[in-house]
């Protein structure tokens, strides 16, 4: 820390960052645009002026730009002189010189940067009579709409989706007063984070297309804090609504998971909650007619109840349904009787990362974390499809090298002009083995492309090499062991070592071999660091909970041991073959689908339950790093839907099963889950309990601008109705409340003085771009205190069978393969269309090209799919669109046949 | 004493003064323009629906009795897709009117809407929509914003260049 003089008063600021960031943590009011916290300063603006003098004599000073000037003890600076006060006035006047007459019209008004910063930097009317500027826009896809008169130049887009994120389809164009920021033609954005660009973006130039479609002002939606259900990174979410539908989804800032962003799915996965698939009412088969009629809830539970009655009733869990409610199922059916719903692969990865994580073999990096790391090796994992935000991390981490070297030169870490500039030069290593071609590849040092079995044969040579006591593998060819030899060197060397891994290939001895590399990498450096990634958003959480995999429950039904099964929130078909779940319906004789949405599973039950999705829902995930995290609702649920947990106790309670009666509240359902399951203590401590007060005051979900209230319903009711009681959260439906600092885990918007735009975020981080005030939110439920890790012995090599029989792996697109996110419309117009990957000459070998259709056979399943030629595939090797729409499942990777002809 | 003769004799001197009252409904009062009575939705020059579906209107209703929701038509306009005025809570205040960054929403002088039904005080986009402009004469949103619409693209507004060709380097 230093002390710095600003107008005469020392402060205390950290050395070496920059002032403008200082000024800003200590609370200071500085107008700025292209400077961003994950971005770093360009000093391109020039709106951060402040002025700098150079010793307590000097009565002058400079004009200097605050994001460009490096904290150093005695430095002394003025914000409130009146000469750079006029200077930040005339900075936004000309920036605003041409700047449309668009506010009323502008999707970003009301929350933007630009209106804030030139309220704050004092500029009122327009002065420049001439004529303005003007340009075309253009079309970029689903997500992003594109508004470029707008623009101020700040070049924040084109520095996020290129330097951070890696894109490469949006540039900026033109010269002098001319720059034009877009794509090089009209169509749709390539960047799995383009959506960013809306928050990015201090104007209106890049908004929320989604938004667009039902738009809503800031200050009339209702928000509330969530966390991402479309993949395992359990990124934190804000979640807005407005009259009874949910608007759009933000990125909440968490300093330790997402930090400031979020992947498209993410963002825009939400339009699923209005999709015509949602299920709203309770319903029961005709036995008759064998339709499905809504029915009154009273008269389904009366048919639950004697259904239990009858007796062998097991229950089957879900990685997408919450804690709470995967707990109350296990309560309902008795830990006997409870089914995890996952497949056999994924229940066994999930465990196996348990495992790993408790052995404590090396340290567990928080997904932000991911991103210090200076060298990296993925096995087995198309992290951009699998875990977006991870791709995101790892695109930083290579640049670790680059900054490292500005750091021998004695260039601030943050001068991002100066990085971009050797970044390139001197990458980062980066290892990627996967068994298809990824997104990732265009930045990694080495490719490596294999079966499951070759990677982990590499990550067991890596492992050797790091540490000789490791049994070498044998029979390696030479390139391989070559590779090995080199990721093992830049691992060994590097300071802050990553391995990641993950469930990505379904492979086991892959993800061994991974804790293996990281172990020994561990044992002498003890910043080495495992990352392993999971499919789903409670998969974590499932697997605490210890239920058995769904190909238990099917054997079972086998021998007729099932009479009755309570599905809640999972659809089998899409973890499993169809065969054995068409089988498995046959032999129980009740199937009673809790869920939200209408699956193929939902279709053949004989009692449909509607539960409440995450917008309607409060709830608990647990990400892949063990992170158990709170999400809220925005709303409450409509018709018939409550939580999956509620539903549950309330059909105990009609039952007569144990205690749940008293199950009234999400905090009594985590009261008793932490006296079952003792290890899961930590519960407690993820969001204050529902009494939780602010000096007697709940927190609102509106803001102090909420709008419409006496006429949002008049046309139904002229009187007007008490807001909805919240019982399991100190959250309220209201606009009345305490509302200046609640903890981290219960901001259900940003909003500060002066602050409307996204930026508001600076006033809840204790130090802007680290953690909020009060921590980061979350509780990692799984501790590695004591060491007690035993190596894995390299799995044996299974012979390959000889033949025309094909290597099937699964691939996973990040808009396609998760089951929820499809069904919002945006999405799905980017989904790639199911292809089975091919290379050339095998596709020729069975007469087939680009497009023609091909049948794939595995032993208990077949499909009929398109084949698509890609270079980058290994021969003998094919890619099996898993989990898309209208894609049977297979349990992969398997050999299996291809012959051609649908 | 002397106070309640007072009093009685300037009552009694005002029987003669000019008479204020009027004899409503019968006569009707000449209100001045800016009098705030009753709330339309005006059109502009061209007959567009001037209301664009900013929400300020509603922001600024101190009783928040203004809810309306957003839409976009085919052309690029926007436009409220409902737009609800509910007068049993409206206290006439103005702010609305003011807060309008297009003359679309204007307090006229008309007071007469007293109703038995409080329901029927909700006044929904039917009954708010006039069809002239109201106080405001001439102003035309669409011409003076950047956004582009059928008829008016990018350009073409006032006081704008035509758009930026971006092969171009000249200066
Ligand atoms: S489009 Fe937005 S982010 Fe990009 S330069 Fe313009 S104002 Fe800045
Ligand atoms: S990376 Fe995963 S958790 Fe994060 S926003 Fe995307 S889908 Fe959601
Ligand atoms: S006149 Fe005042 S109270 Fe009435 S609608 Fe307008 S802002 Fe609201
Ligand atoms: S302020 Fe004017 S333009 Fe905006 S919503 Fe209200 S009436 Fe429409
Ligand atoms: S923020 Fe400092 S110059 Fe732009």
């Amino acid at each position: 820390m230093a002390i710095i003089y600003i107008e005469n008063k020392p402060y205390q600021a950290p050395e070496g960052k920059n002032l403008l960031n200082a000024c800003l943590s200590l609370g200071f009011n500085i107008p700025y645009f292209c400077w961003h916290p994950a971005l770093g300063s360009v000093g391109a603006c020039r709106q951060c002026a402040v002025k700098k003098y150079r010793d307590e004599s000097d009565t002058r000073g400079q004009i200097v730009m605050s994001c460009m000037e490096q904290v150093a003890g005695g430095l002394r600076i003025s914000i409130d002189d009146p000469e750079v006060r006029e200077f930040r006035a005339s900075i936004i006047e000309w920036l605003m010189a041409n700047h449309p007459h668009d506010c009323p019209v502008c999707d970003e008004g009301g929350e933007c940067h630009l209106q804030d910063m030139t309220v704050m930097a004092g500029h009122a009317y327009r002065r420049y009579r001439f004529k303005k500027r003007t340009y075309a826009n253009q079309e970029l896809g689903p997500f992003i709409n594109h508004e470029m008169n707008r623009c101020i130049q700040c070049y924040r887009c084109v520095r996020f989706y290129r330097d951070y994120a890696g894109g490469r389809d949006l540039e900026v164009f033109s010269a002098h007063d001319h720059v034009y920021f877009g794509r090089h033609d009209h169509g749709t954005l390539e960047s799995e984070f383009s959506g960013n660009l809306a928050e990015v973006c201090p104007t209106g130039v890049f908004t929320d297309k989604t938004l667009k479609k039902h738009y809503t002002r800031k200050w009339d939606l209702q928000s509330a804090a969530s966390v991402c259900v479309h993949c395992g990174l359990g990124c934190n979410t804000l979640v807005a609504e407005r009259y009874g539908s949910v608007r759009r989804i933000l990125s909440r800032y968490n300093g330790a998971v997402n930090g400031y962003f979020l992947c498209d799915r993410g963002r825009f996965g939400y339009e699923f909650l209005s999709s015509a698939k949602r299920i709203r009412r309770a319903a029961k088969r005709n036995s008759a007619s064998g339709a499905m009629e809504p029915a009154d809830k009273k008269i389904i539970l009366r048919s639950i109840k004697e259904i239990i009655a009858g007796g062998r009733v097991i229950g089957i869990g879900s990685p997408r349904a919450s804690v709470e409610s995967n707990f109350a199922l296990r309560r309902l059916v008795g830990p006997d009787n409870f089914y995890s719903g996952m497949s056999a692969a994924e229940e066994e990865l999930t465990a196996l990362s348990i495992r790993i994580m408790k052995s404590g073999c090396a340290s567990f990096p928080s997904l932000r974390e991911t991103e210090k790391a200076d060298a990296v090796f993925v096995l087995g994992e198309d992290v951009t499809n699998t875990a977006p935000m991870l791709a995101l991390a790892l695109r930083q981490s290579v640049k670790n090298r680059a900054a490292a070297s500005l750091k021998k030169n004695r260039i601030p870490e943050w001068d991002n002009g100066s990085l971009c500039v050797i970044k390139d030069e001197e990458p980062g290593p980066l290892f990627v083995a996967s068994l298809l071609p990824t997104r990732l590849d265009d930045a990694a040092t080495r490719i490596f492309r294999g079966s499951p079995t070759q990677i982990a044969r590499l990550g067991q040579a890596v492992a050797h090499a790091v540490n000789e006591n490791l049994p070498a593998v044998s029979g390696l060819e030479q390139a391989v062991a070559k590779l090995a030899e080199e990721i093992a060197r830049e691992l060994t060397e590097a300071s802050a070592p990553l391995v990641v891994s993950g469930a990505g290939c379904l492979s086991g001895p892959v993800m061994e071999a991974a804790a293996n590399i990281a172990a020994a990498l561990a044992a002498v450096n003890p910043r080495a660091g495992l990352f392993l990634a999971l499919p789903e958003s409670n998969s974590f959480g499932l697997g605490l909970l210890s239920g058995k995999p769904l190909d238990q429950a099917f054997q079972r039904a086998e021998k007729g041991e099932v009479r009755a099964a309570i599905i809640l929130e999972n659809d089998l078909y899409r973890r499993s073959e169809k065969k054995r779940v068409d089988r498995f319906r046959e032999q129980c004789r009740h199937v009673i689908v809790l869920d939200f949405i209408d699956t193929a599973t939902a279709a053949k039950a004989e009692i449909i339950l509607p539960t409440a999705p995450f917008a309607e829902a409060d709830g608990t995930l647990v990400n892949n790093e063990g992170r158990g995290q709170r999400f809220y609702r925005v709303m409450d649920p409509e018709e018939d839907c409550r939580p999956g947990w509620r539903m549950l106790a309330e059909i105990m309670e009609y039952a007569g099963i144990g205690d749940a009666g008293q199950w009234t509240t999400i905090d009594d359902i985590i009261a008793g889950l932490c006296a079952e399951e003792p290890e899961l203590q930590g519960m407690r401590e993820i969001a204050p309990p529902a009494e939780f007060r602010i000096y007697g005051q709940r927190v609102p979900r509106q803001p102090h601008r909420y709008s419409g209230r006496t006429a949002m319903k008049a046309h139904e009711d002229i009187h007007e109705h008490k807001p909805a009681l919240d019982f399991d959260s100190p959250l309220t439906f209201s606009m009345e409340g305490f509302r200046s600092g609640p903890p981290p885990s219960l901001i259900p918007f940003y909003w500060s003085a002066g602050w409307n735009s996204v930026h508001a975020l600076n006033k809840f981080q204790a130090e802007i771009g680290g953690p909020l005030r009060g921590g980061d939110p979350g509780i990692r439920m799984v501790g590695s205190s004591h060491k007690n890790f035993e190596y894995f012995k390299p799995a044996p090599v299974t012979p390959t069978p000889g033949g025309r029989e094909y290597l099937l792996v699964p691939y996973f697109r990040i808009f396609g393969s998760e089951e929820l996110s499809v069904l919002s419309p945006s999405i799905a117009g980017r989904i790639p269309g199911n292809l089975l990957l091919m290379n050339e000459s095998d596709a020729k070998r069975i007469g087939a090209g680009n497009g023609s259709l091909v049948r794939v056979a595995v032993a208990d399943a077949g499909a009929s799919l398109a084949v698509k030629i890609d270079p980058g595939i290994p021969e003998g090797v094919a890619g099996y669109p898993a989990g898309m729409p209208g894609v049977e499942f297979m349990n992969l990777p398997a050999w299996g046949a291809i012959t051609e002809g649908g | 004493m002397f106070s309640i003769l007072r009093s009685m004799f300037l009552v009694f001197i005002h029987l003669f003064r000019k008479k204020v009252t009027l004899q409503y409904p019968e006569e009707k009062p000449v209100l001045p323009a800016r009098w705030r009575g009753r709330i339309i939705l005006t059109r502009d020059p061209d007959g567009g629906e001037r209301c664009v579906a900013c929400y300020l209107c509603a922001a600024a209703c101190p009783v928040d009795c203004i809810a309306l929701q957003a839409a976009e038509s085919a052309d690029g306009r926007r436009y409220p897709e409902f737009f609800r005025i509910n007068f049993s809570r409206c206290i006439f205040c103005g702010y609305c009117e003011e807060a309008c960054p297009t003359y679309a929403i204007q307090l006229i002088p008309d007071f007469e809407m007293s109703e038995y039904d409080r329901r029927n005080l909700v006044y929904e986009k039917e009954h708010l929509l006039v069809d002239g402009e109201g106080k405001y004469k001439g102003f035309n949103f669409y011409k003076v914003a950047g956004l582009a619409i059928t008829g008016k693209g990018k350009g073409e507004g006032e006081n704008e260049e035509p758009p930026v060709d971006v092969k171009s380097l000249l200066p």
